[in-house]
């Protein structure tokens, strides 16, 4: 491909084409709707859980590349974390795609795959559309923290 | 190729319009985007200004400005003039038949929650209907809706087919003796469908019932005669017909804007005032509480004028050669499909590419200086109907070239290939 572009990079187009851990996941926890009502996207997220480390997590949806590839990677990237380690791991993603490199650039904050998404600062609308999953996956996440105290 | 005659025919300058010197009298279009010409085709969500509207309003301003219909001294006179002045050249460029018939407001969103909550105060209760269509912006349901849930009333609404027409006979069976008012768009601003009101008008009119138009879009792109349409209602902005925002128009029959209660209190729309009792003002001072956006109108007076100036017909034939290149154009890129594709329309194309998201569309047009809508225009039940999250949207202004419309198909090649 001919076409370079900071916000499209090769691994993110590869996963809008072929999202990871795509589909409904059996026997979840935990789940949330997430929607973007300005630009139409919707997904929903799956978590399994041990106690509060996230043991499997899928999506469903559709919505722009964006919102797809970060969806996907961030399934990638969460599998054997805590619930702790995925609040620090999404300030860090937070602060990279709005531009707040100070905390983004700190030594601890290696991102590893997600960092193709520091484009994302370059296009502030396209924020959400990087954020989107994530924040259903909190909600998913915070949901069952909530039944898990009242257990 | 009936596409490449169109073009040439254009591409060659016309007697009747020349778009090069119309471009020149537009500032804004003469910058770069990421280092591309600017090519703007996002007109339905606003429009551009000419220079002359700009410089109305800084003359205003410099020269002008005082309070309206309250000073005696001379500027508060010139600035009365100036406002009332827009007023008249409203007036005549919808050939409403009096002055006072023509409401400013802020925005045709305005216009529609005025009406909602005017007329809906004293025509509306339990069990009656309200009639809006299924191509509608959110300005013009969720004032109705809102009012529905209020008094107890209910929405219908009327369908389309799937090129986006109006089913009129569906249309016909919903009016009934319960139907207090039916509130229509024009020209859709997804679409680019030209609804038939003047018959809907008609139709409604046979059983009484009052019809409002939303013509946001209408405005700037069709010869409008309320009159002749015979409408109770039209609604439009400032800022989609080459004037500022934050001023709009509403046009209402002085019989039902004389009996509907007023929109706010406050000054100017009082003759007299105690502590017991207030006395209303005369029409359209009525609905026009507080200090208006006089700059607003006095901008707004300009856009006509050079609207007017341009010739609204010669805008009409040109903006129609440049759709159907549009839609021919569109139509030739594999995997895009046109959503709107009603035999009756103007200036607006909506699209979706087969696996592309339309924002991603929008986002790789822009970088080569293509400014297009992507999302859901403020028509999310119109998205449920083709079963699409968002669209991707080209929407023209007399200012848009053949050329340009080449630069955003050769700027989708470039998404496709992208995402391919
Ligand atoms: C058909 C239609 N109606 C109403 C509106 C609302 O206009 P405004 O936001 O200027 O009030 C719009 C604007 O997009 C429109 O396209």
């Amino acid at each position: 491909m001919s076409y370079f572009n900071e916000l499209y990079q090769e691994v993110i187009l590869d996963h809008n084409k072929r999202p990871r851990n795509f589909g409904e996941l059996p026997g979840a926890d935990s789940r949330a709707n997430g929607n973007n009502p300005l630009c139409g996207d919707r997904l929903t997220v799956y978590l399994k859980l041990d106690g509060k480390t996230v043991t499997d997590v899928r999506f469903k949806g559709a919505g722009c590349a964006i919102s797809t590839a970060s969806a996907s990677l961030m399934t990638e990237a969460l599998k054997g974390k805590t619930v702790e380690e995925i609040e620090h791991l999404f300030a860090r993603f937070r602060a990279m795609v709005t531009g707040k490199t100070s905390l983004a650039e700190e030594p601890a904050a290696k991102l590893g795959k997600l960092e193709v998404f520091r484009g994302v600062s370059d296009y502030p609308v396209r924020v959400k559309c990087a954020t989107l999953a994530w924040h259903t996956m909190l909600a998913a996440l915070r949901q069952s923290d909530e039944t898990v105290s009242t257990e | 190729m009936r596409a490449a005659n169109v073009a040439s025919r254009a591409h060659q300058g016309s007697a009747w319009f020349d778009v090069e010197r119309v471009r020149a009298d537009f500032p804004i279009l003469k910058q770069q985007i990421h280092g591309h010409p600017l090519v703007y085709l996002d007109n339905a969500a606003t429009s551009q200004k000419p220079q002359s509207v700009i410089d109305a309003i800084s003359r205003f301003y410099s020269t002008d400005n005082a309070n309206i219909h309250r000073g005696v001294h001379l500027l508060s006179q010139r600035a009365t003039d100036a406002y009332e002045g827009a007023r008249e050249k409203l007036q005549r460029f919808i050939n409403a038949a009096e002055p006072r018939e023509t409401i400013f407001v802020r925005s045709a969103t305005e216009a529609v929650n005025l009406v909602a909550r005017c007329y809906g105060a004293s025509h509306v209760g339990p069990g009656d209907e309200i009639i809006i269509s299924a191509m509608e912006h959110h300005s013009n349901i969720v004032p109705w809706q809102m009012l529905c849930e209020e008094k107890g009333a209910r929405l219908r609404i009327i369908p389309i087919t799937d090129e986006g027409e109006l089913i009129l006979e569906e249309y016909e069976k919903l009016l009934g003796p319960r139907t207090r008012l039916v509130s229509v768009v024009h020209l859709s601003n997804v679409l680019g469908t030209i609804n038939p009101i003047k018959e809907m008008i008609r139709i409604a009119h046979a059983r009484q019932i009052p019809v409002f138009v939303d013509g946001a879009q209408a405005a700037s792109h069709l010869r409008v005669d309320v009159q002749d349409l015979d409408c109770d209602f039209y609604a439009f902005s400032g800022h989609k017909l080459y004037g500022p925002s934050g001023i709009g128009v509403l046009y209402g029959k002085a019989r039902f804007l004389e009996e509907m209660p007023p929109y706010q209190g406050g000054g100017d729309m009082i003759s007299t005032v105690t502590f017991e009792k207030t006395r209303y003002n005369v029409l359209p001072y009525k609905y026009e509480a507080g200090t208006p956006n006089i700059a607003g109108a006095v901008g707004l007076g300009a856009a006509i004028d050079y609207f007017e100036g341009l010739g609204v017909e010669n805008v009409i034939r040109y903006e129609a050669d440049l759709l159907s290149y549009l839609m021919e154009s569109l139509a030739s890129v594999p995997d895009v499909k046109l959503i709107g594709t009603a035999p009756h329309k103007a200036s607006v194309q909506s699209f979706s590419v087969a696996g592309v998201h339309p924002h991603d569309i929008g986002t790789i047009v822009d970088e080569h200086g293509v400014a297009i809508r992507t999302g859901h225009h403020c028509a999310q039940p119109l998205m449920d109907f083709y079963h699409v999250p968002a669209t991707a949207r080209a929407s023209l202004a007399f200012y848009n070239t053949f050329d340009e419309i080449d630069a955003l198909v050769a700027a989708l090649h470039k998404a496709i290939e992208v995402f391919k």
